[in-house]
């Protein structure tokens, strides 16, 4: 918060993001826009396209270490993910296996699968999935950041469960399917995705954060994800043995059970012990952060 | 989609290694830039691709406008577009030829 000027996340779009999260000046992209790298599918449906296919790629450093870096550009179809914008990605992940960067950065900004595209684009996301996978496999840390307008849902959600830790903003989103899709699917008594309070309560980065989901809670601030990015490139990488994922998998089981009447966040700050969960949303991300370590067990799974 | 070339006259652009550069984001009344080598040195190549049928009058207007402002010989100019207003498309044009001239 002593920052004079905060440039927002949730409003820079994918090439700025990205250009406030590396050290000046060492992004070199991939695939870049001259490429013309357009989607096929929206062509055939005479959609607009965009030159990058609304996912911008490349490699820079980050404190001086070789970074790989992607970030969606959720402004164009929602960010969603298309089979040029996914084979981008999986791209990105099979070059970490053979470069062997610090980490990769993955900027998600995400509604999921773009429709438009039907089986290319749950196929290009699953094989988004199982690269990432191969590049963790293969000792590859991946981080990813989330703050922008469309969050990460659908496949995008999962991916984001992937990664190996992830940074949030409140207004940065995660879940599978979205609010839109529940109200249209059970009703607006089930939940009502006009209500953005609600919608942060129980989508956004506090709750996620609060639930061990995500590894640390930043304000929408892209100086603030830059500096979570470089804390996250300065741990060791983290275990992936079948001891932690049993490990998590337990984590996973209390959590069911111990949140099972919850309706809301704010049911699950008062589980947690908080002692006024109604004035969570309004907490800034040091008080947030400062009030879930003092508890006796800060988060499940963090 | 609706789509067309231009081939306007312009200053000759100084910058030697105008390379490509991106403005904008396709999204709902919003368009991208891409800007790149050209032929001509004192014309400028622009093609656009539109979500809106039927503004070609007001794209020439807009483009004319522009390339008269900005020293875009030389250049191409690509244009995707999702239904953009004119002030929209004038502003972003002014944003992706400046920032070229700034890095001249």
């Amino acid at each position: 918060m002593n920052r004079p000027h905060r440039h927002s996340w949730f409003e820079a779009d994918a090439r700025a993001r990205i250009a406030g999260l590396v050290d000046a000046g060492s992004f070199r992209e991939l695939c870049g826009a001259h490429e013309r790298l357009t989607s096929p599918h929206l062509a055939a449906l005479d959609l607009p396209a965009a030159f990058d296919d609304g996912v911008v790629v490349g490699e820079a450093t980050l404190d001086g270490r070789p970074v790989l870096v992607g970030a969606q550009q959720g402004a164009f179809n929602g960010g969603a993910v298309g089979e040029i914008h996914g084979a981008k990605l999986r791209g990105l992940f099979e070059r970490a296996r053979r470069t062997r960067p610090a980490a990769v950065l993955l900027a998600i900004d995400s509604g999921g699968v773009r429709l438009h595209e039907a089986n290319a684009g749950l196929i290009a996301i699953s094989e988004l999935m199982r690269a990432l996978l191969a590049a963790r496999a293969d000792g590859i840390p991946v981080y990813g950041l989330i703050g922008g307008s469309c969050g990460a849902f659908g496949g995008m959600g999962i991916v984001a469960r992937l990664c190996d830790a992830l940074v949030m903003s409140e207004e940065g989103r995660l879940g599978l399917s979205g609010p839109e899709v529940i109200e249209t699917v059970k009703g607006v008594d089930e939940f009502d995705s006009k209500d953005r309070a609600l919608v942060w309560r129980v989508t956004g980065g506090k709750l996620r954060r609060s639930l061990g989901d995500a590894t640390m809670l930043v304000d929408d601030d892209i100086a603030s994800f830059r500096d979570a990015a470089r804390s996250l490139l300065a741990r060791p990488v983290p275990a992936r043995d079948l001891a932690a994922l049993d490990a998590d998998q337990r984590a996973l089981a209390q959590r069911a059970a111990r949140y099972a009447e919850a309706r809301d966040g704010l049911d699950i700050w008062r589980v947690l012990g908080l002692p006024d969960p109604g004035a969570i949303p309004m907490l800034d991300a040091a008080d947030f952060n400062r009030l879930l370590a003092s508890l006796p067990s800060p988060t499940e799974a963090a | 989609m609706e789509r067309f070339t231009l081939s306007l006259p312009s200053v000759p652009c100084t910058r030697a290694d105008a390379a490509a550069a991106l403005c904008g984001v396709v999204s709902s009344g919003n368009l991208e830039i891409l800007v790149g080598r050209g032929g001509a040195a004192d014309r400028c190549d622009i093609e656009v691709n539109t979500s809106a049928h039927g503004f070609r009058d007001t794209w020439e207007a807009v483009l004319t406008d522009a390339v008269a402002r900005h020293a875009a010989g030389g250049l191409a100019l690509a244009i995707n577009d999702a239904g953009a207003t004119p002030a929209v498309v004038s502003l972003r044009l002014d944003q992706a030829l400046e920032a070229l001239e700034d890095r001249a």
